[in-house]
């Protein structure tokens, strides 16, 4: 599973990153990301994408588990 | 229903703030500038004297309600996280040379909006201009740009720009020597609403915005980016909203509100190629900066320190744009504000360049 640390990046940058790993093609992803935007805005753009999100939380930092 | 999750919610707040741009203009505000960001920090950086352009010099309290109601809502919402240290002298550079070409184009994006409902066909340049701005910057974001992350901050560091907000709120009532005013009848500083209409719908806004991370800057790039409509729903709801409050309005005060046209537009000029450079200038630098003027005064009030530079960069630059003949009139603009507008274009683009192709870290 690939993850990817977006961590203190603002949006667009999280989305974008997430987007380029998801060139690969895979089933699962895993991002971090430290603030609400990019927790709403990945979680949007997954979720278009067909993939369901799961999100947990640690010290005001986002995991976001993405499966489909 | 959570506001920030549904396309309705950015609508609805886009509505309420095109009804508010409309509703300050009757109150007593400049034609077609409800509210801007470039201008009102413009009025405020000339009430604190750091220009000296007579004709736009009051401490605006619509830019200190957006800063505190973005504040209030992030308090509330939990949301109030100090953290900066993402590139900061790059991002006060990108701030002075926004506010360059919102300068040379009258206006920051949200007044772009505001003044082609208010029929102003000029703004129709700085649109496309303003795309292609986006566009550019997009190009970048696409290649891996970035200025790095930021860090967590201490509280003092993220609250310090509100506080500065309640500051400049006691000086604009205090009214000491030092502080100025535009004469009445002096030019669109003397045009204003009262300060209590103005500070409680600088409030509505900066809630609404902070809520709804509206910016008309990221409502094209999400667009070109992901095909995500969600921000851009919110920026043509305000148009439409701000459009039909100025039909009603105009039918009691003919061309008050509403004039068709290019010619003799409220503070604004005829010439469509700066007009659009202006808005290039603006557009691109925003895409870098992560956001428009309005954004972020929305992210200084949610604790966000790098924004706070880039508003200083933005006070910096119209102080700069007036003290040396860069921002342009009713006449036109000035051959100064053409050189610097282009200066800007290649400063924003070796950041780019240099934040997308430099060495990574």
């Amino acid at each position: 599973m690939t993850k990817v640390d977006a961590r203190g990046l603002s949006c667009p940058e999280p989305v974008v990153m997430l987007r380029n790993a998801m060139a690969s093609g895979e089933d699962a992803y895993e991002i971090t990301v430290d603030n609400t935007v990019s927790r709403e805005n990945v979680t949007r753009f997954a979720e278009h994408q067909g993939y369901a999100v799961s999100v947990s939380e640690s010290d005001g930092e986002y995991t976001l588990t993405l499966k489909r | 229903m959570k506001l920030k999750d549904r396309k309705l919610g950015i609508i609805i707040a886009g509505a309420v703030m095109g009804v508010v741009a409309a509703l300050l203009v009757l109150f007593g505000n400049p034609s077609n500038m409800g509210f801007c960001i470039a201008c009102f920090i413009r009025d405020t950086t000339g009430g604190l004297g750091l220009h000296r352009a007579a004709a736009v010099q009051y401490i605006r309290p619509e830019i200190i309600g957006i800063v505190l109601g973005s504040t209030i809502c992030a308090l509330a919402t939990k949301e109030f996280r100090p953290k900066g240290g993402s590139a900061p002298f790059t991002r006060l550079i990108l701030g002075f040379f926004v506010m360059i070409g919102c300068l040379m184009f009258l206006g920051c994006p949200f007044r772009m909006v505001i003044r082609l409902a208010g029929g102003d066909v000029n703004a129709v340049f700085g649109l496309i201009g303003f795309v292609l701005g986006i566009l550019a910057g997009v190009f970048f974001l696409n290649k891996g740009y970035s200025l790095k992350r930021s860090y967590k901050q201490p509280v003092l560091e993220g609250a310090a720009m509100p506080v500065v907000q309640i500051v400049l709120l006691i000086l604009l009532i205090a009214a000491p020597a030092f502080i100025l005013f535009t004469e009445a009848g002096g030019g669109p500083g003397a045009k204003h609403a009262a300060v209590i209409i103005s500070l409680v719908a600088g409030l509505i806004v900066g809630a609404l915005a902070q809520r709804t991370r509206m910016c008309m800057v990221g409502g094209f790039r999400d667009v070109f980016l992901f095909r995500d409509f969600r921000l851009l729903c919110g920026g043509v709801a305000l148009f439409a909203a701000c459009l039909v409050t100025n039909l009603i309005l105009n039918g009691a005060a003919e061309g008050t509100f509403f004039k068709l046209g290019m010619a003799e537009q409220p503070v604004a000029h005829t010439d469509w190629l700066w007009n659009a450079l202006g808005m290039l200038l603006c557009g691109f630098g925003c895409v870098l900066l992560g956001g428009c003027p309005m954004r972020q005064l929305v992210l200084t009030g949610e604790g966000n320190s790098d924004s706070a530079l880039t508003v200083v960069g933005l006070g910096l630059g119209a102080a700069f744009a007036h003290n040396f003949g860069l921002a342009s009139s009713a006449a036109g603009p000035t051959a100064a504000g053409k050189v610097a507008v282009i200066i800007g274009i290649v400063v924003a683009a070796v950041i780019a360049c240099c934040n997308t192709f430099g060495k990574k870290n």
